[in-house]
């Protein structure tokens, strides 16, 4: 097993498998789930309506079908783990969205800085949606255009 | 030291008033404890200890450490994170010259130090009974226990009697689901609750939940104890006594005190003790100073009372509540310079570390902390790294510039009233200490008692919830209420906890369960 734990955060080879490049170049985006761990949860399975998350049991670790996923963000709406990432890439530019629950709110046209899931800060981006705090018990959505090629490592954002 | 603004929390504050603090006037909200107050002030000495004169901060802010007594209105050792903030209230640090900040006869701590060094006084008088009771006296004398009161209050207590089907002593998730759940099948029912509020340890978790949507996953702590309390008033049969400190029980009988001064005696067929946790501390060099604070202590200043901590913090322990208690820091403008966890992994949900870790927080496992360093207040912290036999490895010390650390080592169920009624007590580490025996409907070893929650054993709000669940409909099935419904419900309940508990984390509970599962039939 990866030690995954020891350090606490995820690297290459402890990642589920990526989708595929049609997908996120799909016109769509597409839920990419960084939960690995076995832990009594079980929100994301149950809010999806299509039946694109697996779960044997609240203990099983999510599985994601990456083609039954329509990009309706019902489950990064609800993860406590705060583990779910909507990936897409468009016109060469990558997207990514993620739960954000700090303050100052985010807005649609703000800098941000980029970081990793270590922590270092691996570029800006700049915020291309930003859900009303309001309108999800304040867990906030933002999508931050970026890079194409970071999609995969950008796990957090902070204003400038 | 108030927070004007949080991204989860809306801070609603009472009206300002004026509190007195060894003669100065303090400017507070209604609403807020004492010791919040005068923490929000920049107070951090809030009492010396008896021996030696130390400084203790509060650590707890729950009403279980005693940290925090002071004299409030001519009353000694009253605890002041559990009294609320009330115009022209009088506070004196009590046991120290002229006052706890400035404590002259903390020299006996320099003095008495040389000639008994810390702990020596274990093995010192113990060699017979008599010398120790001496020794005892003396230190007494010299460590005082605060200045009682010259005269007796002159107020009348009222005097009142309840009789009721279920009595519940404890508001958290445990005790509201199990009042839930006897109620909705017709049972009479009391939850009475110490603190003004219901909820428990609800009413600081700003954070989303685990478990399933059933149980209200997704949705904050805060939010849940809103859901429940809703449900819970919404039975006419269902009676809620806040401000309300069960402090016995006797047979069938339930004795409390409400508002500080009517008395209750509530004559129950069935009675569910819910009373939850203590945090634990840690033994480290000068963990008494001011500064070095349970991660609930911090949790309820932070989330409850709006009231920033501190600038930086270090955390100890990377279980759930450490690590949930970072982010939540992070989320309150404070610093945290990183996480200390003495095993050779995390051990909370790998996803919380996670939440972390990305925001730059590291998380040293293997790691303790040897010492605080501060003189009356924490000015900083030493980590060292430990190696196979948990030994902290010479060289390694790293030291943060911190103005508080946070113990999150774990909880321990708040057991007294237990023993009150005689439950067969047992200590299982698995579940964080002495627990009762009890069935698998969580009835104890004496007929009527029901436990639910952490004081059954340190597990989490989602199991609490379950388990009252039993609880309640236990007690109201055997009191005759519900017929086939309620049996029903209650085999579905003994299913969905035993579902809840079936992953890898559940693995350490369920063998805690094991020894202490009473095999007592129970005919359904
Ligand atoms: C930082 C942190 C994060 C957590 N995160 C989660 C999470 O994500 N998911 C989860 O499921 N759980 C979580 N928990 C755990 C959860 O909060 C507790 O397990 C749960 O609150 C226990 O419920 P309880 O009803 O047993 O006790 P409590 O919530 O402690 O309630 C006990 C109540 O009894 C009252 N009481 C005690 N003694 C008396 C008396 N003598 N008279 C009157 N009243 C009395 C107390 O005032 C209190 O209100 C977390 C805990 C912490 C500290
Ligand atoms: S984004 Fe929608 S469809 Fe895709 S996994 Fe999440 S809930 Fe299911
Ligand atoms: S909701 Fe989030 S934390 Fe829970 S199982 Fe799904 S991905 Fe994991
Ligand atoms: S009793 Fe008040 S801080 Fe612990």
């Amino acid at each position: 097993m990866s030690n995954y734990l020891e350090r606490g955060y995820l690297e290459r080879e402890d990642l589920p498998p990526f989708p595929p490049e049609e997908r996120l170049t799909s016109g769509k985006p597409v839920a990419y789930i960084e939960c690995v761990q076995p832990i009594p949860c079980s929100p994301c399975y149950e809010s999806c309506r299509f039946d694109a998350i697996q779960m044997d049991n609240i203990n099983d670790p999510p599985k994601l079908d990456y083609e039954k996923c329509t990009g309706c963000m019902a489950c990064i709406r609800v993860c406590p783990g705060l583990a779910i990432f909507m990936l897409q890439i468009k016109d060469g530019k990558g997207y990514v969205t993620i739960q954000y629950e700090f303050l100052p709110w985010l807005q649609k046209g703000d800098r941000v800085k980029l970081y990793n899931r270590k922590g270092e800060e691996v570029g800006e981006g700049t915020v291309t949606w930003a859900l009303n705090p309001e309108r999800n018990d304040r867990t906030q959505l933002v999508t931050i255009e970026m890079n194409k090629d970071l999609i995969y490592e950008v796990r957090a954002v902070r204003k400038r | 030291m108030r927070l004007e603004s949080h991204p989860i929390v809306d801070f609603k504050r009472g009206k300002e008033v004026t509190i007195y603090f060894n003669g100065k006037p303090v400017k507070a909200y209604e609403g807020e404890s004492v010791a919040a107050a005068l923490y929000a002030a920049g107070v951090r000495v809030f009492s010396r200890s008896f021996r030696f004169h130390r400084p203790r901060g509060f650590f707890c802010a729950i009403g279980k450490c005693s940290q925090c007594m002071m004299e409030v209105n001519g009353v000694p050792n009253v605890r002041t994170c559990k009294i609320y903030v009330k115009d022209g209230m009088q506070i004196r640090t009590q046991n120290s010259i002229p006052d706890a900040e400035n404590d002259a006869l903390a020299i006996f701590d320099k003095i008495i130090d040389t000639v008994f060094p810390h702990g020596s006084h274990y093995k010192k008088f113990n060699r017979s009974a008599k010398l120790r009771e001496f020794a005892t006296k003396q230190m007494r004398k010299l460590a005082g226990f605060g200045n009682p009161p010259k005269s007796v209050p002159d107020v009348d207590a009222e005097y009142e009697i309840i009789e009721t089907d279920v009595a519940v002593i404890g508001g958290g998730p445990g005790g509201m689901s199990a009042a839930i759940h006897a109620g909705k099948y017709g049972a009479r029912v009391i939850v009475m609750d110490e603190n003004p509020f219901l909820g428990g340890q609800l009413v600081k978790q700003t954070h989303r939940f685990f478990g399933s949507a059933k149980e209200r996953a997704g949705t904050r702590g805060i939010k849940i104890a809103k859901i429940l309390e809703e449900e819970l008033l919404s039975y006419d049969n269902v009676e809620v006594r806040k401000e309300t400190k069960v402090f016995g029980v006797y047979g069938n009988e339930v004795a409390a005190v409400e508002k500080d001064r009517k008395l209750l005696r509530v004559k129950a067929k069935k009675i569910v003790i819910a009373t939850g946790a203590y945090e634990r501390t840690l033994i480290f060099e000068n963990n008494d100073l001011p500064g070095v604070y349970g991660a609930g202590g911090v949790q309820t200043l932070m989330n409850v009372y709006g009231i920033k901590p501190g600038e930086r913090g270090l955390i100890i322990g990377s279980g759930n509540v450490g690590l949930i208690l970072t982010y939540q820091l992070l989320q309150a403008g404070v610093d945290v310079a990183a996480i200390v966890e003495a095993m050779p992994r995390v051990g909370g949900y790998f996803v919380h570390a996670a939440k972390v870790r990305r925001l730059g927080v590291p998380i040293y496992t293997r790691h303790t902390i040897v010492r605080a360093v501060g003189n009356k207040r924490v000015e900083g912290a030493v980590v060292a790294q430990l190696d196979d036999r948990w030994q902290p490895v010479p060289g390694t010390e790293k030291k943060f510039d911190v103005d508080f650390i946070c113990v999150a080592v774990g909880l321990s169920p708040a057991h007294e009233l237990l023993y009150h009624v005689k439950a067969q007590m047992k200590f299982v580490p698995e579940l964080g200490g002495l627990v009762p025996l009890r069935t698998k409907y969580n009835e104890t070893s004496v007929e009527g008692i029901y436990v639910a929650g952490d004081v059954a054993g340190i597990e989490e709000a989602t199991a609490a919830i379950m388990e009252g669940r039993i609880a309640g409909l236990h007690a109201a099935m055997s009191l005759g209420y519900g017929g086939e419904d309620v049996k029903k419900e209650l085999e579905e309940a003994v299913k969905d906890i035993e579902a809840f508990r079936a992953g890898p984390f559940g693995e350490r509970i369920c063998h805690g369960l094991e020894k202490c599962t009473l095999e007592k039939e129970v005919s359904l």
